[in-house]
């Protein structure tokens, strides 16, 4: 096997001279530590990640930790607004932050496809360290793993990353009530509808770019306006429809939407008219749904609206004493239904 | 979005609302014919706005729900043999048949087909002259032009191994059997507006004055639903017939002549069974003598086919009109969009599909109005149809 040893740490070379990633990337042997010192060092930086040990560790004041964990595999990896790296550094972040969690650490682990362009991982890698500085929550452990052409899909990831929640901080999705007041950061399932878009080849005057984003900083605004906030989430997988129908069902309370005041651009509402999607069920990655007692609600919306990230932030429902466990629209036109939790995928592939 | 958030506007709809409740002196029973209304009645509430002054009840307008079993088995005997490639629109692809649907026939290895346009399965013919394609043509008279076209297509191309497998049925007979069912309910109707774009609206206006009967041809935006409603209340309550057309902004009276031709070339019109209402005669398409070879059931000989339907699906009393999808004990139980018992659960425009999509249940309905409060001098009139 051909193998170049470049003395040189920062020389941008392709991996030991592949150009594409090979089964031997992920042998463990010389080219793997190849790969993780052109690439994941390189693009990281060595502040970062440890690679002399086998773990990362960290002193961290005592407290509650938050954990979580979350797997990548949207097709296309590149989209407008972002990539998969952006995606599994955000995620795995909004994750903790909707938690009222100050995210510390992350980890990263990639299977990578036999044929992969090195460049590509690289830019991927790069975006992943972009967010994390963004997030304040630095990459300290990884993984790679290459599968034989066919196995994969370019590239996944899964990022797991832990926190610190804050001494009283108690957010929860069981923590609804009546009364309490249903607010969103921003425009709905741009990330959806940038993806699907690029798949399929859906072309817009206006392009729709995605909205992935790291949500910490976003929470800690709404939280220092509206400290007595109730639950979070952020609307990904199965969109705002599923992520209220959990928060109904696990506080056993009603929530109502008004359908007017569901923020959707004009593109989105389209691509979904066209398509017949129901905008309710589509993924967003940068947004935060927050339920918050009423009296909260104006400090909370003045928040969100004084942060980048939360600009168009709005009301959009109540909790209520009726259907518990369960949403309901009041549509455009007035009429009531529900929205129950979605049967089956409507967009596969799209985090 | 310009031209469809007219249609979607609050006061408006509650302006029309309360027209409706302010004429209605009882609660008419209405069915809207076409399956897309179905879907936006039960998307934008439309029922629950209306409910105490007009019962909806959703007709049998869903072509993937009314294609018979005996069709959906002939697909699957054919879409099994070798060198067949089988195309359909994506849709019928989970419609149960007797023994499974056409997504499990393809991952039995099948060469199952998802297309967009029947002329994407002419295409593909051209391009494998070495197989038998085949296209399942389903639909209404809003979907026969497009098959026809794709034959005609075929044909002049001199593309011989395209066929295709025809399940055609059209709304009048379907409307006049409905009215003519003792079991019916129904005061007057909302007509299908895409097909009279089509079609035109002279059917409608004979039958509406044979069964004396409102039908008004109406569109498919919130806005349309209620005007069509109030439309068709107001005639109930002064006791006036007719077909006139709500959906001016689509529907020509002549429809479209051109379209027609291309169906009338083709194709003549034929008894059809539909699944779960049974045989109505004239109520399909054939291929003429002269296309016979375009017949896929001609091509391969699957007319003895042995049916077997799910004994606890009520699909065939939802499309009459007679139950609603809720009265089903299996509903949202062991029939799910997932797991169909029955056709009227796949299509998005099946009525069972829509109510669960939209999460009705049955305790928060009002009960049936019975077919003896139905006035007597409106339709139940006995003796075909001309």
């Amino acid at each position: 096997m051909a193998s170049s040893s470049p003395l040189d740490v920062s020389c941008p070379t392709p991996s030991g001279a592949y150009e594409r990633i090979v089964l031997g990337h992920g042998s463990g042997g010389r080219l793997s530590r190849d790969l993780l010192r052109d690439v994941f060092l390189e693009e990281l930086g060595a502040t970062q990640l440890d690679h002399e040990e086998d773990q990362s560790s960290f002193d961290v004041e005592a407290g509650r930790l938050a954990f979580t964990t979350d797997s990548f595999v949207v097709s296309p990896l590149f989209f407008p607004g972002g990539n998969i790296g952006d995606l599994a550094v955000n995620g795995t972040v909004n994750d903790l932050a909707v938690g009222g969690a100050t995210p510390l650490r992350l980890s990263a682990a990639f299977i990578l496809e036999e044929g992969l362009p090195v460049e590509r991982l690289r830019t991927v890698v790069r975006s992943m360290r972009r967010a994390s500085v963004e997030a304040g929550a630095a990459i300290v452990t990884g993984d790679t793993k290459v599968v034989e052409r066919g196995k994969a899909d370019g590239l996944f990831i899964t990022t797991t990353g832990v926190g610190m929640v804050p001494a009283g901080r108690r957010l929860s999705a069981k923590n609804a009530r009546p009364g309490d007041r249903v607010l969103v950061s921003g425009m709905l399932g741009d990330h959806g509808i940038a993806v699907l878009a690029k798949r399929d080849g859906i072309e817009l005057e206006t392009e729709v770019v995605s909205d992935t984003a790291p949500l910490s900083g976003l929470v800690e605004a709404l939280l220092a306006a509206a400290p007595d906030a109730r639950s979070m989430r952020d609307p990904t997988r199965g969109g705002l429809a599923s992520a209220l129908n959990e928060i109904a069902a696990s506080s056993g309370v009603g929530i109502e939407l008004d359908e007017r005041l569901i923020p959707l651009r004009t593109q989105v509402r389209a691509v979904c008219e066209l398509l017949g999607l129901d905008p309710l069920y589509v993924a967003s990655e940068g947004r935060l749904v927050a339920i918050v007692p009423p009296e909260s609600e104006a400090a909370a919306i003045e928040a969100m609206r004084a942060h980048p990230l939360g600009r168009d932030a709005v009301a959009l429902g109540t909790v209520v004493d009726e259907h518990r466990g369960r949403l309901s629209l009041r549509t455009l036109v007035s009429g009531k239904r529900f929205v129950p939790m979605l049967a089956g995928e409507q967009l596969p592939r799209i985090c | 979005m310009k031209y469809v958030e007219e249609y979607r506007d609050r006061s408006a709809a509650e302006r029309i609302a309360a027209a409706i409740a302010a004429a209605a002196t009882r609660r008419w029973v209405l069915m809207e014919v076409c399956g897309g209304q179905t879907h936006a009645i039960l998307r934008y509430g439309i029922d629950d706005l209306l409910e105490q002054s007009v019962e909806l009840l959703h007709g049998p307008g869903c072509p993937v729900c009314v294609t018979p079993l005996e069709t959906i088995d002939r697909a699957h005997a054919i879409a099994m043999q070798p060198g067949v490639m089988f195309c359909s629109f994506g849709d019928m692809l989970r419609v149960p048949g007797s023994n499974g649907d056409l997504f499990a026939l393809r991952a039995r290895g099948a060469d199952i087909r998802v297309v967009y346009s029947p002329l994407d399965a002419v295409a593909l013919a051209e391009k494998h002259p070495d197989r038998e394609v085949v296209f399942f043509a389903v639909g209404f008279e809003t979907t026969a032009p497009a098959n026809a076209m794709a034959a005609l297509v075929a044909h002049r191309k001199k593309i011989r191994n395209f066929s295709l497998l025809v399940s055609h049925v059209l709304v009048p007979p379907a409307i006049t059997a409905i009215l003519q069912s003792p079991e019916s309910r129904v005061n007057g109707f909302l007509g299908p507006g895409h097909v009279c774009t089509v079609m035109g609206t002279s059917e409608y206006a004979a039958i509406a004055e044979h069964y004396r009967v409102p039908i008004v041809i109406t569109g498919f935006e919130p806005l349309d639903l209620l005007e069509g409603v109030l439309a068709a209340v107001r005639m109930l309550e002064r006791g006036e017939v007719g077909a006139p057309v709500q959906y001016g902004r689509a529907v020509r009276d002549e429809g479209n002549a051109e379209s027609r031709r291309v169906v009338d070339e083709l194709f003549d019109v034929t008894d059809r069974k539909w699944r779960g209402v049974g045989m109505i005669p004239k109520s399909g398409h054939r291929f003429r003598y002269e296309y016979r070879h375009f017949d896929a059931e001609t091509r391969f000989d699957v007319h003895a086919v042995e049916t077997r339907e799910a004994a606890e699906c009520i699909s065939g009393r939802v499309l009459r009109g007679i139950d609603r999808p809720t009265d089903c004990p299996a509903f949202g139980t062991r029939c799910t969009p997932e797991t169909p018992l029955g056709a009227t659960m796949v299509s998005a425009e099946g009525a069972c599909a829509a109510y669960f999509a939209y999460g009705r249940e049955p305790e928060r309905r009002l009960p049936l109005v019975s077919a003896a409060a139905r006035p007597e001098k409106l339709g139940g009139r006995n003796g075909a149809f001309r």
